[in-house]
């Protein structure tokens, strides 16, 4: 019996995510909010339909009592995000709900197959970050001088990230987190959101040259107190994101260029200059020649995604726990692993569609601030993806980034989830003023065509001109 | 202020990047997933490993090479019915792999039998049948290949010219797979026979006499007209520039033709042809013949053949290279593969093992079709070496394969290897010469000349082909 099911389930897992990645693009394609209820209920169907699928398997194959209440608790979690925000914020955007309860809950399957323990104390997390997470669409739409406080953000985002270089551990070879009574705090995944802040609020108005240097150099410091934390994956999302910002907000591609180039120059004298980038490099080119050290984190990726296959070896079939640091910055190979490829491909579309939407959102948005700020986090997301799956199939050296609402950790979990209801907050302004403008629109229609009609009148019958005047009042 | 296009740009470019990120995936795991299974790294072979037990290895038609036996316990013992026979060709699957064990490991832990019989294997507590492996090989010839070798250290290798299946391989020393877990540590420490070696596919030699082959096709390119015209007058000896090549046992051949220096493998005579070449078309010819290249082959390890030619070569070096002497060394699998090439109208196929894949229920999982490496030479080049190497068995070197009630045609070689002229024999050619089917490569350890030693092995093997085919 149980091989039936995992047989059927390993072709099912694949066919549910490629709907689900389907109903994404469906939606994204489909403009109008009100053919869109349908597709969102869709959605949902498809995710529950994973998990339930998901966790069958895991019980069934590792016969471990403990993931059914697991699956009672997580199927919990994921019910309240696709509702309670919605009962909050009315106009609050469905599809990047859908999405992020998704992600939260194929991470959750993924690290209840890893360890029972860290999924449990990652669900907390999830709850806890959820109730900070819902006050702030409140605050993004009420608060009116959150575009005045530049030269704040950057002084916190700064003073934060100093402090980790010099008083904390070091993890792994690089520092970058920081243990205040027992929790421990990665300080870059919170100054990412005060930068986005910062560098919208430098530049929203004003992108004079000199105001472009004065900005550069402050976003420079940043991402020169990461690279001498050996923070490699964090210095780059904070390049290319102040890159993008800055791109958009000048709309001159010269600055884009002159960025990049820069961008390179460090990169090659960063090269020679740490020998922690030289080892990532070589270690990229020819992992086999190195497997048994540095090379060691990748090819046991490689394994994983390669062995995996189209679709997948089945959850817990496979051998996941073989890759260093899988939970945190290898969760994606061990994704193909189990899932197989095919899942994984479609799983990564529905991410781009994400990234999609985040800049639909900032291109409705008619606030500049507002509009660099979404720009910001849709790059800061959409990089970082492309950092931690491009490292884990060799496209790209490693950089040790974590997939957003995926990997385990608190502070990523934490400042995903702000970032995510930052945009909401965008999202609902985007369509609060879309319908007034629709309504004010509509009224200046209606008024228009009564005065024709009322023109016409004066000369004709007055019944149907009452008539007309009804049915336009009723529209 | 519409930054709006520049919001659709930076949209655009991580799309695009992303695309090329999932294709780039995709790529990887369709062109190895089974490099990844089969690396000894991974860990998920024993996975597959405790749910199915290894397939069974068969030859061509139908007898066991290699297979599972479960006791009723559920041990299992890998058994090889024939011994040492296959030792290098089939190899072993503990302590490592080799051979077709290592080449088509990914089917053989894996379980294509149907779902229910799965199922029911499942609920019972056993372990599935992992997929069986047709190997190209004919046990017969197998067995007179490894006959004729003896106790000469050495390899025979047979292949069908038209498709490029391997019908025989065969390596000496050998060992016995069943026993490789206690001979393992004797077998590792042994430094001075290599008897893991496949020296068909890996051992490196000078290839002598057999490399006049090369030569003359050089000569016949750069000389297409006039090469019938050749003549030389051996004395025994050539000298030029203070170099000197001495012909085989200092034998002396007189006013010979082109035809009748290969055929009696004169070597004054292809040193003077050798001294009279373009090494720069030279170099681009045996290019072409994948000296100094990968082969097209990836059923076992191989090594690569190397030679050095070009411009810049001392006399000396010229003169030794075209009689298959200096630096040039070959593997056995190589000069049978341009051998078959010859034999096959100038068309090069590659060599394979292994014919199919079938589940344990008989369905066909993965068939390996011939695959062609192109046109290493042309139609009239290929007939001219051929009439060449016919002549050498009618009145030169390979006499001893006459009167056998097939025609066979081929080029041997007495490699020497030290300062004293002990030679290692070689013979490479093909039968029957009318319509060529098999190309045969005898390498003889230490054993003398290739005419005395290595042709009347190419003989029993010859002659163990036939007997299969009719």
């Amino acid at each position: 019996m149980q091989e039936y099911i995992t047989t059927v389930s390993k072709y099912l897992l694949p066919l549910c995510m490629g709907f689900y990645a389907f109903e994404c693009f469906s939606i994204l394609f489909n403009k109008k909010e009100s053919d869109r209820g349908f597709l969102y209920l869709r959605q949902n169907f498809w995710m529950f339909a994973i998990q339930f699928i998901s966790f069958v398997n895991l019980a069934l194959v590792s016969r471990d009592k403990q993931y059914i209440y697991m699956y009672v608790l997580v199927q919990l979690l994921l019910l309240t995000i696709v509702l309670i925000p919605v009962l909050v914020y009315r106009k609050i955007n469905r599809f990047l709900l859908n999405n992020m309860a998704m992600l939260m809950g194929i991470g959750l399957v993924m690290l209840c197959r890893l360890s029972i323990e860290k999924a449990q104390r990652q669900f907390i997390i999830m709850v806890v970050s959820l109730i900070i997470s819902m006050f702030v669409p409140l605050i993004v739409e009420k608060v009116k001088i959150l575009h005045k406080l530049t030269w704040i953000y950057a002084t916190v985002g700064l003073l934060l990230l100093s402090v980790v270089l010099l008083l904390s551990e070091s993890t792994l070879g690089a520092k970058i987190t920081y243990t205040i009574s027992g929790l421990t705090f990665q300080p870059s995944e919170f100054v990412k959101i005060l930068f986005i802040f910062f560098v919208a609020g430098a530049l929203w108005e004003d992108h004079s040259f000199k105001r472009v240097c004065i900005t550069t150099v402050i976003a420079a410091l940043h991402v020169l107190v990461l690279v001498l934390s050996t923070d490699l994956g964090g210095a780059l999302i904070f390049f290319v994101a102040y890159l993008a910002m800055l791109f958009v907000a000048t709309n001159n591609v010269l600055y884009l260029l002159a960025g990049a180039l820069a961008g390179s120059g460090a990169a090659v004298v960063a090269y020679h200059l740490f020998s922690h980038i030289k080892v990532r490099v070589l270690a990229w080119q020819d992992p086999w020649s190195y497997i048994d050290g540095k090379g060691y984190q990748i090819t046991q990726s490689l394994f994983a995604i390669g062995s995996g296959s189209w679709f997948g070896m089945g959850l817990y079939s496979g051998n996941p726990d073989d890759i260093p640091l899988v939970e945190a910055d290898f969760i994606f190979s061990s994704i193909c692993e189990e899932y197989g490829v095919i899942f994984a491909v479609c799983f990564i579309l529905m991410i781009v569609t994400c990234f999609l939407m985040m800049m639909e959102i900032a291109i409705r948005q008619h606030n500049n601030f507002y509009r660099l700020v979404s720009l910001g986090i849709g790059v800061v997301y959409i990089f970082q993806i492309f950092l931690t799956v491009g490292g884990g199939i060799k496209f790209i050296p490693l950089t040790g980034v974590t997939l957003p609402f995926i990997s385990y950790g608190g502070s990523s979990i934490l400042s995903t989830m702000l970032m995510f209801f930052i945009l909401q907050g965008i999202s609902i302004i985007n369509m609060k003023e879309g319908g007034k403008r629709r309504v004010r629109r509509k009224r200046k229609v209606s008024k228009e065509i009564i005065e024709v009609e009322l023109g016409e009148n004066s000369s004709g019958e007055e019944d149907s001109g009452e008539k007309n005047g009804e049915k336009v009042g009723q529209s | 202020m519409d930054n709006r296009n520049s919001i659709k740009a930076i949209s655009v470019f991580f799309s695009a990047l992303f695309v090329c990120m999932m294709v780039y995936m995709c790529n990887f795991v369709y062109h190895n997933e089974q490099e990844m299974i089969n690396n000894s790294y991974n860990s998920r072979s024993e996975i597959l490993l405790s749910k199915n037990y290894r397939g069974t290895i068969y030859a061509a038609s139908g007898e066991v090479l290699a297979e599972t036996e479960l006791d009723s316990a559920g041990n299992e013992t890998r058994v090889y019915p024939y011994s040492n026979l296959f030792s290098h060709s089939i190899g072993y699957s503990t302590n490592g792999r080799m051979g077709v064990e290592a080449f088509c490991n990914y089917y053989l832990i894996n379980s294509n039998l149907n779902l229910t019989e799965k199922v029911s294997n499942s609920t019972l507590g056993l372990k599935n049948p992992g997929d069986s492996v047709y190997t190209t090989f004919d046990v017969s010839i197998q067995e007179a290949a490894d006959k004729a070798l003896g106790i000469y250290n050495g390899a025979i290798i047979m292949t069908d010219v038209k498709t490029g299946k391997i019908l025989a391989m065969v390596s000496k020393p050998n060992f016995d797979p069943n026993q490789i877990v206690t001979l393992w540590s004797d077998l590792v420490e042994d430094t001075e026979s290599s008897v893991l070696l496949n020296r068909a596919t890996q051992g490196l030699y000078p290839p002598g006499s057999t490399f006049k082959i090369v030569t003359a096709l050089e000569y016949i390119r750069q000389n297409p007209d006039s090469y019938s015209d050749y003549s030389y007058n051996c004395n025994g000896i050539f000298k030029k520039d203070d170099c000197r090549i001495q012909c085989y046992h200092g034998m002396t051949h007189g006013k010979v033709s082109f035809t009748k220096s290969f055929a009696k493998s004169c070597n004054s005579s292809f040193a003077n042809i050798g001294t009279g070449l373009d090494m720069n078309s030279f170099a681009d010819t045996l290019e072409d013949l994948l000296f100094n290249q990968e082969l097209p082959y990836n059923a076992t390890l191989y090594s690569k053949s190397s030679v050095n030619v070009s411009e810049e070569m001392t006399t000396d070096d010229i003169m030794q290279t075209s009689i298959g002497q200096g630096k040039t060394l070959m593997t056995p699998l190589h000069l049978n593969m341009i051998t078959a090439a010859i034999a096959n109208n100038g068309e090069m196929m590659t060599p394979y093992m292994v014919d199919r894949v079938e589940s344990v229920d008989g369905r066909v999982i993965k068939t390996y079709k011939p695959k062609s490496n192109g046109q290493v030479m042309t139609e009239e080049e290929a007939r001219i070496l051929q009439e060449l190497m016919t002549a050498v068995v009618e009145s030169g070197t390979a006499s001893k394969l006459q009167g056998y009630g097939y025609t066979a045609a081929g080029k041997t070689g007495s490699a020497e290897y030290n300062s004293n002229s002990d030679s290692h024999a070689w013979f490479t050619g093909f039968a029957p010469v009318e319509n060529p089917q098999v190309a045969v490569t005898v390498i003889l350890e230490c054993a003398g000349s290739g005419g005395d030693y290595a042709v009347p092995m190419a003989r029993r093997v010859f002659d163990a082909y036939f007997e299969s085919v009719n």
